[in-house]
């Protein structure tokens, strides 16, 4: 559709107009032991009116995308502004929705069409077949998902972005039970492994080889000791510390958090807006990063939703709190610094501040270092639960699969992994961070924020990471 | 949008070929959200949008998909068609599913329920007023929502309803919260101004000085609303037959070793309170009422007809992810006035946050408090607590640990809006419990 056209021939009195189309195909296969279970594709498109009137934004989300649907979205949009701005929390200006013009494209190998529906599907298919490595695997699952995105924006202002995005998720997974035990692996948790990329991820030699070792994995659990009790050093994996960055600084740091905005749904934050260029929020080894351009990386992008242009920023550095995440809206509303993470779920949302790719920046320890300066602890792999306060504070997390760690050696398999902590604390206690050959690239397609409700894709990296006495203990 | 759904079905259905079954599923709101903060608007829009799915089967193979309507209807028959043509071309691809379902159920149903909803450009000036300077933040979110189901053999099913909701957090200077929902289908000023009002009264209490309290195993009363999260988490890992059968579910060992919950616990599917749809993506009617758990013993599942067939079992017309759709859990003898002297001394919690299974085949949950949760000495509130962390079995505190459950159940709509706005509502009573492990 021509977008640029049908701006032009909008006309309502507002102070500035923006048009975000965006059309999405998420296609998603699942094989449970061998058999198919979905094979589904999801279209979906549509267009976001905004608009600006007396200071206050209001938009209209529709499935129209012809010049006379488009248009009565923009003049209902018009009268719910006008309307609100009686009301407004805050008074914006046209400085809150930037000039920008540009492009970006995910990086990918080899395209979405280049495997056909029964390829795939066949490769899913043996891959269940591979996870079941013994009669003990009662369970296999093989999931695919793809997800095509066009997105382009157009503003009374002369911005015009154009973005197309290609990911890629997959996760194998095993359930294993004999007598009363039951436990389950996965490759790195539920969809860790989602990138930008094309379809070189299901590369059949790579996948069945993981297949083969999660199904060994998730027998290897049955017969495991429970994970221990006590106060302990706590060696997390880059696919747990994906987790942990996510619910324990990203929300934490979301500007639009710490203003209050999202009290009534998941909370506030214990981060305060005078916090920023004070607070310790980790040992002198944490440098978090916001970084949109880490090749494959699953929440790359050139430009943000309101028209930020997308840069690599530090958040905290040396441990030092120094930038949140928030939009050119926050950063206005704040005065603090921000990002361009002011990000739509869809054309049927209005922006909000989001996380993008945040990472934990690589140290200088080898892993073999890490596991030799712990004397008794434990080693923790895989997300399988997660729970934080409405603060993000009190956090409690399981793993799928852990190993004692006793006199500089990993030793024993344990099941049932679980640890919990307060967020600065814990970040405080980080005593030893891996370096790059540690570090690792994960995402989730599963983000959930903001009223109404949004989930969004994000990216999280991260080195091995050695924490000092964390509190751990098992199953039920 | 019924006029635009059949015909599209009507067009469709006449374009099948031999061999062929589908199933088509629509789903739509026209819907008004306003957010606000601080009782002030913070972003305010309409979002206009439907969707049809397709569920298409031939020989012994199935794909589905689904696509955005326009609401222009030659517009939409193109997009129909070029999404049929490309399920036909991908369906044969796939291999066989020898556990899928031919949508064969003739059944029609037709419910179309008008309310009284304030107009979009309204919403501000009936809300905020009455605010006054509390701070408060929430959601509205007010209009239609549709649901249709058609098939090929003849069903048809069709679901239209007005709603507005207001969820929303008071918060005090002191960052202590309550939380409540003013929801319906007529719209009443005064009624709204006096839940508000009574709100506000309910904010009082928590201004007196926080307690913090350590870790342990306390006397708890968890509300309505708390108990509500408890059991949203069923429908994850819990009540669906394929789940128990696949080892991933609380409730295996139910089934499996015969572990019951506590005689005081009963609860069912119930469709009665006509909050959402009876039908499913394969037009099949459930029952009005299933009892899934009776007297704490586990006596149904719900068991979609995929799973039925898997298991050569019987289908009770579950959806095919086997969740909870009407949720209801029986009242018991507590009356609500009497709580506090039954709790005696321990912890009384309005609602609760962020639950997650910490060991899902033992049962094990863990979540936080949040809201107005206070510490109550003899039967009096003392002091708001500062949010603690639980993490304790279904085993326990549904079972031996159950003292108590209040006379009343409680409607606690569901305000969701990730996929659409929700239709639905946990209706459910408070619990009274011996012991509840609070850790963090």
């Amino acid at each position: 559709m021509d977008l640029q056209a049908i701006l032009s021939g909008i006309d309502v009195r507002a102070d500035w107009v923006g048009l975000r189309y965006v059309k999405e195909n998420t296609g998603f296969r699942l094989v449970r032991d061998g058999k198919p279970e979905a094979n589904t594709r999801e279209s979906k498109q549509g267009v976001m009116v905004e608009v600006l009137v007396n200071g206050q934004f209001a938009y209209y989300g529709t499935s129209r995308l012809d010049k006379r649907g488009v248009q009565a979205a923009a003049e209902k949009a018009v009268t719910l502004a006008t309307a609100a701005s009686k009301y407004s929390l805050h008074s914006f200006g046209t400085d809150a929705r930037p000039v920008a013009k540009g492009s970006y494209s995910s990086p990918f190998q080899t395209a979405a069409d280049a495997f056909s529906p029964g390829e795939l599907s066949n490769l899913l298919v043996k891959a269940t077949e591979e996870l079941k490595v013994s009669d003990k695997v009662v369970t296999t699952n093989a999931m695919a998902r793809t997800v095509e995105t066009e997105s382009h924006f157009v503003a009374s202002n002369g911005s015009d972005v154009d973005q197309k995005y290609l990911m890629v998720s997959a996760d194998y997974s095993a359930i294993a039970h004999d007598g009363s035990v039951t436990q389950k692996r996965t490759d790195g948790g539920l969809l860790a492994k989602s990138y930008q990329a094309g379809m070189e991820v299901f590369n059949e030699a790579d996948v069945l080889a993981r297949c083969r070792n999660i199904g060994n994995e998730a027998v290897e659990l049955l017969t495991a000791e429970e994970c221990p009790t006590g106060t302990m050093d706590l060696v997390l994996a880059p696919d747990q510390m994906m987790l942990q960055i996510h619910e324990s600084v990203g929300h934490a740091l979301e500007i639009d958090r710490i203003l209050g905005d999202e009290r009534n749904y998941a909370g506030w934050s214990f981060v305060r807006l005078d916090d920023f260029g004070k607070l310790q929020y980790g040992s002198s080894l944490m440098n978090i990063t916001f970084d949109p351009y880490v090749e494959n990386q699953f929440a790359s992008y050139a430009y943000d939703d309101g028209g930020l242009k997308a840069e690599k920023e530090f958040l905290i550095k040396d441990g030092l709190l120094i930038r949140g995440l928030g939009g050119k809206e926050s950063q206005i509303r704040s005065g603090l610094d921000g990002v361009a993470n002011f990000r739509a779920s869809s054309w049927n949302r209005a922006p909000i501040d989001r996380m993008a790719n945040l990472n934990l920046e690589p140290g200088t320890s080898t892993e073999a270092e890490i596991i030799a300066s712990v004397e008794k602890g434990v080693f923790m792999t895989s997300n399988r639960s997660w729970s934080i306060d409405d603060y993000r504070n009190k956090f409690q997390f399981g793993c799928e699969y852990g190993k004692l760690i006793e006199n500089g050696k990993l030793t024993k398999t344990v099941k049932n992994p679980n640890y919990r902590a307060i967020s600065n604390p814990f970040w405080r206690s980080l005593k030893m961070l891996g370096n790059r050959d540690t570090f690792e690239i994960y995402g989730t397609p599963f983000c959930g924020k903001g009223e109404p409700n949004q989930v969004i894709r994000v990216g999280h990296a991260s080195p091995l990471c050695l924490f000092g006495d964390v509190e751990i203990f098992g199953g039920a | 949008m019924e006029k635009l759904f059949k015909q599209i079905n009507q067009t469709i259905m006449a374009e099948l070929q031999t061999g062929e079954h589908l199933g088509l599923n629509f789903g739509g709101e026209e819907s008004t959200f306003t957010r606000i903060n601080a009782a002030k608007v913070r972003q305010i829009g309409n979002v206009d949008e439907a969707d049809l799915g397709f569920n298409l089967i031939l020989n012994s193979r199935r794909t589905t998909g689904s696509i955005s309507l326009s609401g222009d209807l030659d517009e939409d028959l193109i997009r129909a068609r070029g999404e049929l043509e490309r399920l036909r071309v991908e369906v044969v691809q796939l291999p066989e599913d020898p556990y899928l379902v031919i949508p064969d159920s003739n059944a029609t149903s037709h419910s179309d329920k008008h309310g009284k909803l304030p107009e979009a450009d309204a919403i501000p000036e009936i809300l905020l007023p009455a605010m006054g300077d509390v701070d408060l933040t929430g959601i509205w979110a007010s209009g239609r929502v549709y649901q249709g189901s058609a098939n090929s053999a003849g069903g048809y099913h069709w679901f239209a309803s007005d709603s507005f909701s207001l969820d929303y957090s008071l918060i005090t200077p002191s960052e202590k919260m309550v939380k409540a929902t003013y929801a319906g289908s007529e719209w009443d000023q005064a009624a709204y101004e006096a839940f508000l009002a009574d709100s506000l009264t309910k904010l009082e209490l928590m201004s007196l000085p926080p307690k913090k309290i350590e870790p342990g195993d306390y006397r708890t009363f968890i509300a309505s609303a708390g108990v509500s999260d408890i059991l949203s988490m069923f429908s994850w890992g819990g009540v669906s037959e394929a789940a128990i059968r696949q080892s991933e579910s609380c409730l295996g060992k139910m089934r499996n070793e015969n572990v019951k919950l506590s005689a005081l616990f009963n609860f069912s599917e119930d469709f009665s309170t006509g909050f959402t749809p009876r039908f499913n993506g394969n037009g099949e009617v459930a029952p009005e009422i299933t009892c899934l758990i009776d007297n704490g013993e586990l006596t149904n599942t719900l068991v979609s007809t995929r799973t039925a067939k898997e298991y050569g079992v019987e289908s009770n017309f579950a959806s095919e992810g086997e969740g909870l759709r009407a949720p209801s859990m029986a009242a018991g003898s507590l009356k609500e006035s009497d709580v506090l002297e039954a709790l005696g001394t321990g912890v009384y919690l309005s609602n609760l946050h962020y639950l997650n299974w910490s060991d899902m085949i033992g049962g094990r949950i863990t979540g936080m408090t949040r809201y107005a949760c206070f510490w109550v000495e003899d039967g009096k509130i003392v002091a708001p607590i500062e949010n603690m962390r639980f993490d304790d079995s279904v085993y326990s505190f549904l079972g031996e640990n159950l003292e108590l459950v209040t006379e009343k159940q409680h409607v606690n709509p569901d305000v969701g809006t990730y996929d659409g706005r929700e239709l639905s509502a946990i209706v459910c009573p408070g619990i009274l419990l011996k012991s509840f492990s609070l850790t963090l």
